[in-house]
């Protein structure tokens, strides 16, 4: 299992667009995939789940990532966050 | 009205044949000229020969319906008393399809002679110029409209178009026959003849001679009329949705927000289009009742996904702001 942490900074949060952006890159692996905020844990393929966060500008975030592939995918995941969602 | 067969000309013979009622009605009569009534009327255009009775014939748009009007017709009464017959032997010499005359006016002998020796086709109307060239030009912009006959379904859900497409053995047909099981109309199975109407306007029809029957393997040919009744067809609808039907294939990310409006070409009208892949365990045709449903949403101006993402953004705004200012304290 792979969990790391990491920061929202597009400033219009987790938005439908990065959210289908994020489960469309979660899909791309075989592992389970888990997205938590606080105490909140939500699964990385659920698009409706990812938005249910509500997670914002700034908000930390963890992702985990369990299976053959679990380091690509939060490798990949991260890129995600890292290039702002390609937003701004 | 029947659609025209695209592989024959049309002739001034169909054009006396067509079926039309009421305001469309031509009220056209054959006075003259029977045997010229197999010439074609190639071109979607009218013309008045004022010009040309008066013996200018630079242009003359001859492959066009000549339309005589009263002051043709007067002009044609002022030729008859000055006995100038060279005048309408002219004009015949050409390949002139018909000649029509309106107000049920009836021309002169010279011309009716002259129509005859040159087997022009003499037409009459009780129609004023002015309404007949509107209705005339109408028709043959239906006959002449841009056409393309593509393999699908075209059903009517809810009242919405829906043209089912996909290939072979990807369960379009299947798909239609559950719609029609549900209460849904259709109007082409297999090959559907769109016609571009009025601009924008994309008419589906089906092939006369199958109308109305579908080939659903294992079963055969079934005729839909006899099987479900008249309530589950439809001669004609306008396409207002495409449905690409595919093989789920897990290499390609399909549409999961449905914010992209995503369109399909069809003689130049773009159709609104969502791909859906098929598996087992998903109910195609619920998944085609809601996207015609969602379609007449946005007809109305709601845009499910689109109003989804605001309300989320609106939340995720306040939330922001919410924490900082429980920061700042």
């Amino acid at each position: 299992m792979v969990e790391r942490i990491v920061t929202i900074r597009n400033r219009a949060g987790m938005h439908a667009r990065p959210a289908a952006l994020l489960v469309k890159t979660a899909s791309g692996f075989s592992s389970q995939i888990y997205i938590e905020k606080d105490s909140e844990r939500v699964n990385g393929k659920s698009i409706m789940g990812v938005i249910t966060l509500g997670a914002t500008y700034n908000t930390p975030l963890k992702i985990i990532a369990d299976g053959p592939d679990e380091a690509q995918a939060v490798d990949a995941i991260e890129r995600l966050f890292a290039n702002r969602f390609e937003e701004e | 009205m029947a659609p025209h067969s695209s592989k024959e000309k049309f002739r001034v013979l169909d054009l006396l044949q067509l079926d039309l009622r009421e305001n469309d009605a031509l009220d056209l009569t054959c006075i003259g000229g029977r045997p010229g009534l197999i010439r074609e009327i190639a071109v979607t255009d009218i013309n008045r020969p004022g010009l040309e009775l008066g013996g200018f014939y630079e242009n003359f748009a001859y492959q066009r319906i000549q339309i005589f009007g009263r002051g043709e017709n007067a002009y044609l009464q002022k030729l008859a008393k000055e006995k100038q017959r060279k005048e309408l032997e002219k004009l015949f010499t050409y390949p002139i399809p018909c000649c029509v005359f309106t107000h049920s006016l009836t021309p002169t002998v010279d011309f009716a002679e002259c129509a005859e020796a040159a087997e022009c086709p003499s037409l009459q109307t009780d129609l004023s110029t002015s309404e007949f060239t509107m209705r005339i030009l109408r028709v043959l912009s239906t006959i002449y409209a841009p056409k393309q006959t593509v393999h699908g379904v075209l059903v009517e859900v809810f009242g919405i178009g829906v043209l089912i497409q996909g290939e072979s053995g990807v369960g379009k047909s299947e798909s239609a026959l559950s719609l029609i099981e549900r209460g849904h109309r259709l109007v082409a199975d297999d090959s559907v003849e769109i016609r571009r109407v009025s601009g924008n306007i994309l008419m589906g029809t089906g092939a006369q001679v199958v109308s109305h029957h579908m080939e659903i393997r294992g079963l055969g040919i079934i005729n839909i009329t006899h099987l479900f009744g008249v309530g589950a067809i439809r001669d004609k609808k306008r396409i207002q949705l495409v449905v690409q039907l595919e093989l789920w294939n897990p290499d390609k990310n399909y549409d999961r927000i449905g914010a992209e409006e995503a369109t399909e070409d069809i003689l130049g009208v773009h159709v609104p289009c969502v791909t859906v892949p098929i598996k087992p365990g998903r109910n195609v045709p619920v998944i085609i009742e809601t996207a015609a449903r969602n379609e007449r949403l946005k007809k109305m101006g709601y845009y499910s996904a689109r109003e989804f993402n605001r309300n989320v953004m609106n939340w995720l705004e306040g939330e922001s702001t919410r924490e900082i200012f429980l920061n700042e304290k």
